[in-house]
């Protein structure tokens, strides 16, 4: 049902290669901080303002505001390049998703390979991708990517960052993994 | 105008190729951690493999504007940044990503995760000015530094030798034979299977 490795990598490859002859590299974590500016200022509205200096944004919020305002002004503006790449990977996910049948509804709740290690209580699922979800991305936001920006993207380009960030991403992936799913689950 | 096309057009296909890979199938993210099925390993690895060999064929080709890369900071952060993402992606199977792509193609887990991801994100935001205060947001090691010199591009190297499109390339290739070589699970015990479907 999904591509081996060799056509799966080869696709995945083109997607990457053509991000960065077009545009430039693919990276998603970013704009978890970009959809957050946005609520953040349908709240309050003053957490992304003109610039009285020059020409762009500004924001009270230092990380926002950092870069010469540079995500204060994707948040005033999301139809910018990054945050509709996200938008239009979702799209993208969700047509493959129901070309091959889509995913089946107890899959849906969690994986096999959860369920034969945890059981199958759903909110005890909800409960560990919930703060796992909060682990990831603030620790996205501490070096400034994930595994697409750092990862694919940086070793890509032979960046010293993404060899460092790939290091401490299986250094810790791997034993967790062992410690916690030790019953394998075959496809 | 352009670059919103491109971004459907390569964030279309990157979602796609996600889904088509298995990656949002967080039980292929946890079994190629817990080294049960490497699939996934092998698909990352030939996909950056050969991104690389065209990237750097075609900047060694002029094919390509150097200006495109961008290569991000070296620093302290980068290292417990893998580590917390490591741990939170093998907890959950799932990274930003293939989280939101998981998501869409109707994984309800990955909903969670999702929202976890927005208030992570948030925190950081508020935490921001004491994390810089800490000396972790910036330039500890110094500089966006790539492993070799590339050529149009004001990136520091971290070698001096040999020059940075030879570097990608012979890398590109070494990812593209491990992805190869390596093999398909190296702990699968058949006894400790359960079956599915």
């Amino acid at each position: 049902m999904i591509l081996n490795y060799r056509r799966g990598g080869l696709l995945l490859g083109l997607v990457f290669f053509m991000a960065v002859f077009l545009m430039k590299p693919i990276g998603i974590s970013t704009q978890f901080v970009i959809l957050d500016g946005i609520l953040w200022d349908l709240v309050a509205p003053d957490t992304v303002v003109p610039d009285a200096a020059g020409g762009g944004h500004a924001s009270p919020n230092a990380y926002l505001d950092r870069s010469g305002g540079k995500y204060a002004a994707a948040v005033a503006n999301p139809l910018n390049y990054g945050f509709v790449l996200v938008l239009a990977m979702m799209a993208g996910a969700f047509v493959s998703a129901r070309l091959r049948g889509g995913v089946a509804s107890e899959e849906r709740a969690m994986p096999a390979v959860w369920r034969a290690n945890f059981g199958d209580s759903v909110p005890l699922r909800h409960a560990a991708t919930f703060v796992a979800g909060f682990v990831v991305l603030f620790g996205a936001r501490l070096a400034g990517g994930c595994t697409s920006g750092h990862m694919m993207s940086g070793m890509m380009q032979t960046a010293l960052s993404g060899y460092i960030f790939a290091a401490g991403v299986f250094l810790a992936g791997i034993p967790v993994a062992l410690l916690l799913f030790p019953k394998e689950v075959r496809p | 105008m352009t670059d919103l096309i491109f971004a459907i057009a390569v964030g279309g296909a990157f979602g796609f190729a996600l889904d088509r890979v298995g990656a949002t199938n967080p039980g292929y993210i946890i079994r190629m951690l817990n080294l049960s099925d490497l699939h996934l390993m092998r698909t990352i690895l030939m996909g950056i493999g050969i991104a690389s060999i065209l990237l750097f064929a075609t900047l060694l080709a002029g094919a390509i504007d150097p200006a495109h890369l961008s290569v991000k900071e070296t620093h302290i952060g980068v290292l417990l940044d893998g580590v917390l993402l490591g741990a939170g992606f093998a907890v959950a199977g799932y990274c930003p990503g293939t989280g939101l792509g998981a998501a869409a193609t109707g994984r309800w887990d990955a909903v969670t995760f999702v929202i976890g991801g927005l208030i992570g994100a948030g925190a950081y935001m508020l935490a921001y000015p004491l994390v810089a205060a800490a000396g972790l947001a910036d330039g500890l090691s110094g500089g966006k530094a790539t492993l070799g010199t590339i050529d149009g591009t004001k990136y520091p190297a971290a070698f001096p030798w040999p020059p940075g499109e030879i570097v990608g390339l012979c890398l590109g290739i070494v990812m593209v034979v491990v992805a190869f070589a390596l093999p398909g699970s190296i702990r699968f015990r058949r006894k400790r299977t359960v079956p599915v479907e």
